[in-house]
């Protein structure tokens, strides 16, 4: 799928050990397979069905997403501030495109 | 087969009122085959993720609101107790919505580098019913929780 934009909420600094959140939204109408359409025919599937995390190149935390999860999925969740370095956040669709967003933080 | 432990959650005998339901419906040629299938699917998934082990009361706050006006899109956070540690954590979450088309939701998979076994998200719940969580401990132990959601416009089909 081509222009998914998504929005990500890092902190920029934070201290050594500090549990910090990041929050994040993808714009994606998540077609759940369900829905039909004016002409009365099924409306395919095509969802973004994982997510995952990583922190300085290992993975932190990662998701499976199935059709209940609503377009413009949201998520909030949590990681450890270990050392100053990227955050980096996938999206994967059904289609194989997969979505990235990454932010610096900085640990003091 | 385990059941869906405790008086929040599915037992055997709450899946025969369902199923005793939707033959009625059925019957009555109203056609609500669906919920009883995936209610059985439900516990099948749950039956395989437990693999045996028991199900045990507790840990986990599942936040939901008691009325949703909007079936589409329904606030969810979950938070489980635990220390978070190399030894001692939460290895992942499942969440289902038993009467759904598909009722697994999602799952979410934790590591001591998380912090906090916390997630927020928004989901869609096409009719009233009951949203289960499910958490797998680093040990091996499993906890659970339901809570009903009552759904003013239903959110899935659309």
């Amino acid at each position: 799928m081509q222009n998914v934009k998504a929005r990500i909420r890092v902190p920029e600094r934070a201290k050594q050990g500090e549990i910090i959140e990041i929050k994040t939204l993808i714009a994606h109408p998540m077609e759940s397979g369900e829905r039909t359409d004016e002409a009365g025919s099924k409306v395919p599937r095509q969802i973004i069905n994982r997510f995952v995390c990583t922190y300085d190149g290992e993975v932190v935390f990662s998701a499976d997403w199935h059709p209940s999860i609503s377009a413009n999925p949201y998520l909030a969740f949590t990681t450890v501030a270990t050392k100053s370095g990227e955050i980096v956040l996938s999206w994967t669709d059904d289609d194989g495109s997969v979505y990235l967003a990454s932010a610096h933080i900085e640990v003091e | 087969m385990p059941g869906f432990a405790h008086d929040s959650s599915i037992g055997r005998r709450d899946m025969l009122v369902v199923t005793g339901i939707g033959l009625v419906l059925t019957t009555a040629g109203l056609g609500l085959p669906r919920a009883r299938a995936d209610l059985a699917a439900m516990q099948a998934r749950l039956d395989e993720l437990a693999a045996g082990r028991a199900l045990q009361a507790g840990r986990i706050m599942l936040d939901l609101p008691e009325v949703a006006e909007n079936g589409a899109t329904v606030p969810l956070a979950v938070e489980i107790e635990s220390p978070m540690t190399g030894d001692n954590h939460v290895k992942a979450l499942y969440l289902f919505a038993e009467r759904n088309p598909h009722p697994e939701v999602a799952s979410f998979h934790f590591t001591p580098r998380s912090g906090r076994a916390m997630v927020a998200t928004r989901i869609r719940l096409a009719e009233s019913q009951r949203v289960h969580a499910l958490a797998e401990m680093s040990d091996g132990s499993l906890f659970t929780v339901a809570r009903e959601v009552q759904v003013t416009i239903g959110g899935c089909g659309g």
